[in-house]
């Protein structure tokens, strides 16, 4: 035969919670009421944070900031996925995923602040600082999966990357070196419809995101980034597998930004109201809500003590970030391992202009 | 007109794309949103989106496929959204667009202009203010120019849409919205490779480009005030530089302070410092100082102010220069 098919591919799209919050008997996974409950919790916290972060900003006590809203069954049930001994890396808009492997939250609000401490992160967290040139992550979260299989002890790694970082070489390098490597790694694309005012349709022309890992012999799959059990559903199973050194998975998980790109941005510039408000009813935490509700693991009031509990938390982060007194030395200190001769004078003259404080 | 020095790139950008239908504006945000700074604001609408395009998010590309379109002819415009984005376009600025015409002993020419948003000040993320200046200096082949005002923007920016090497437009972010000046309707040009004296003086030589200008005019002003006449010379161009002005002014005032907000290790001062060194030794009456960013990773946005350059070290160098007998 002078032509034959020599390749065919589908991609599957999953979702087990429909936007009423009722489960699909055949797909739902048998999971506890207490995982059920901790993942309604993350959400409702990730949303609270996010809130006060965006007032933060807006009072002049945080930085430029990336709103989470809408988005937050992706990092939330991607993470708590994760096994104690496995890695994460999000990207700025999953920072939930650090929420969920114990990052302390006044860490997050400093980072968003401009303070380098809050990418300390604690050991025993397993997570790595995001990085904010888009896309530029992917290649240390396939060499971290690489470390992890050859330290033999069963870990996974799971990333994250938006729409718009899909664009970007790196993107298809990582993905290229995860297949011909077979590392135990997860990549989460999620597709929240923008880069900032860039639609989905203007960043590929591929119908899916997912069916890129196809190209590199990937196994890949789109679920309902907006239905928790099918990103949980979807992460657990890939990290099963690359766990057990079945290698990596690309998990498209569709969702939307609900709010501005950033808090410098404007989002009435290049889209629909419209748009937005079909979104709103698929939103993720209600769904969640009906969900638990069904399964009587949901009242008013076990929200109502869960919210207080949250704002006690957040405010008690955001005192820390406050009480932080950043010390412009530390600028000089962590350049090398030891401070040159070069930079000790350079602090000297620093001090001499600035000791009292700038201005 | 009063404009920012935004809206005077953006009156250029305008200005240019209705005189040469070559010019293609393309990169992240640049069409619909205008640009997240808003310099391409109102171009989508009035040109359309063949000439005015929205990107994939991608830099390394934006950058490939605008050498690919002027090799043949069309003159585009890349936007990189921040200065510290640049840097995943990096290899084809310095494999290619710095070299297709040596390469090709000047059968292809890249007539493209790579506007980067550059340098700190604005409280904006991390990478969002980085001092890149040296590393496209030191890339033979491409023009890299650095406005200070909006009038010179405008001018400068006509220019460098004519000029027949790729040129590196580096806009300081900090003065995008600064300030507004009068700027003139018509259409004007700033020649490249010609600096200019900014403020004339007989003490001491003041040199810098871009986002430090105006604060060193006020540190200028004020010495004034303090019975210290100083020259300050504004770059303009940073490749090839006006190496003439630069020794001129000094052999006339024997001393110099250079002030950039980039590290200080191979900042463009170690650069002008060493012209000064070779052309005008022997007129010199004090050692040439110069204030720059620290050799350090520059600080998140809360530490940010402790990093640049600022008056107080621009005058107290100043004034250590003219101590020197
Ligand atoms: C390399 C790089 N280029 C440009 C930017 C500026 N930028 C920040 S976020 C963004 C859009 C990202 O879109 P996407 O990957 O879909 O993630 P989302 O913001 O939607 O979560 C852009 C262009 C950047 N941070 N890094
Ligand atoms: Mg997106």
């Amino acid at each position: 035969m002078a032509r034959r098919r020599v390749y065919e591919g589908s991609v599957d799209y999953l979702q087990i919670l429909n936007e009423k919050g009722v489960a699909d008997k055949k797909l739902e996974p048998k999971l506890s009421p207490g995982i059920l409950k901790t993942m309604f919790e993350l959400m409702l916290l990730t949303r609270a944070y996010d809130d006060k972060s965006v007032k933060l900003q807006r009072q002049g006590r945080m930085g430029t900031y990336a709103p989470i809203l809408g988005q937050e069954a992706v990092g939330a049930a991607a993470a708590l996925a994760l096994g104690k001994d496995d890695w994460v890396l999000p990207t700025y808009r999953e920072t939930q995923a650090y929420i969920a492997r114990g990052v302390p939250l006044e860490k997050l609000f400093m980072y968003w602040k401009g303070i380098e401490e809050g990418m300390n992160f604690p050991e025993g967290t397993n997570s790595f600082p995001f990085a904010i040139p888009i896309g530029t992550h992917l290649p240390h979260a396939v060499g971290i999966a690489f470390a992890l299989k050859r330290a033999g002890r069963k870990q996974a790694m799971l990333t994250f990357v938006g729409d718009g970082g899909t664009s970007q070489g790196d993107f298809h390098e990582s993905l290229n070196f995860a297949g011909v490597w077979q590392v135990p790694l997860v990549v989460v694309i999620v597709n929240n419809h923008w880069a900032i005012s860039v639609p989905r349709s203007e960043q590929s022309a591929s119908a899916t995101l997912a069916q890129k890992g196809l190209g590199y012999g990937i196994p890949c799959i789109q679920v309902d980034g907006n239905d928790a059990l099918a990103v949980y559903k979807a992460v657990s199973d890939a990290l099963i597998n690359a766990r057990s050194g079945k290698g990596p998975t690309l998990i498209e998980a569709v969702t939307y930004r609900m709010s501005m790109h950033t808090t410098a941005d404007d989002p009435t510039k290049y889209r629909s109201d419209k748009e937005v408000n079909e979104w709103k009813k698929r939103d993720p935490i209600e769904r969640f809500r009906k969900y638990l509700q069904k399964k009587k693991l949901w009242t008013k009031n076990y929200e109502a003590r869960a919210m207080e509990r949250f704002s006690k938390q957040i405010d008690e982060a955001v005192a820390k970030m406050e009480a932080y007194k950043g010390d412009p030395h530390d600028m000089f200190k962590y350049v090398w391992s030891e401070i040159t001769d070069n930079l000790k004078e350079q602090m000297a003259e620093m001090e001499k202009f600035y000791g009292a404080g700038k201005p | 007109m009063k404009l920012t020095m935004a809206q005077a790139i953006n009156a250029c950008l305008d200005q240019e794309l209705a005189r040469d239908r070559k010019i293609i504006l393309l990169g992240e945000d640049v069409g619909v949103d205008g640009g997240v700074f808003r310099v391409t604001e109102g171009l989508y609408a009035k040109y359309g989106k063949e000439r005015v395009m929205d990107t994939p998010l991608a830099e390394s590309a934006i950058v490939g496929t605008s050498i690919g379109m002027a090799a043949m002819g069309l003159r585009p415009v890349p936007e990189i959204q921040f200065d510290g984005f640049s840097f995943m376009a990096y290899h084809q600025v310095l494999c290619h667009m710095a070299r297709m015409r040596n390469r090709t002993r000047g059968r292809f020419t890249l007539p493209l202009v790579l506007r980067i948003p550059y340098g700190g000040g604005i409280k904006a993320l991390e990478h969002h203010g980085e001092g890149i200046e040296s590393l496209y200096i030191h890339l033979p082949g491409i023009v890299v120019v650095a406005p200070s005002t909006p009038y010179e923007a405008k001018g400068l920016l006509a220019s460098a849409l004519e000029s027949k090497d790729p040129v590196v437009f580096l806009e300081p972010k900090k003065l995008y919205r600064a300030y507004k000046e009068e700027v003139p309707e018509e259409r004007y040009t700033i020649p490249l490779g010609k600096a200019r004296i900014a403020k004339e003086g007989k003490d001491i030589s003041m040199i810098t480009y871009g986002a430090q200008t105006p604060m060193v005019m006020e540190a200028a002003a004020e010495l004034e005030q303090e019975g210290i006449n100083p020259e300050v010379v504004d770059l303009r161009t940073l490749n090839p530089c006006d190496w003439d002005t630069v020794t001129e002014s000094v052999r006339k005032t024997g001393r110099a302070v250079v002030v950039h907000e980039a590290v200080k290790t191979l900042g463009f001062a170690s650069e002008i410092i060493a012209r000064i060194n070779e052309k005008a030794f022997y007129h010199l009456q004090a050692a040439p100082k110069r204030v720059t960013g620290w050799d350090t990773i520059i600080p998140l946005l809360a530490g940010e102010d402790y990093f640049f350059p600022d008056k107080s070290r621009v005058k107290a160098a100043v004034k250590e220069t003219m101590a020197e007998k």
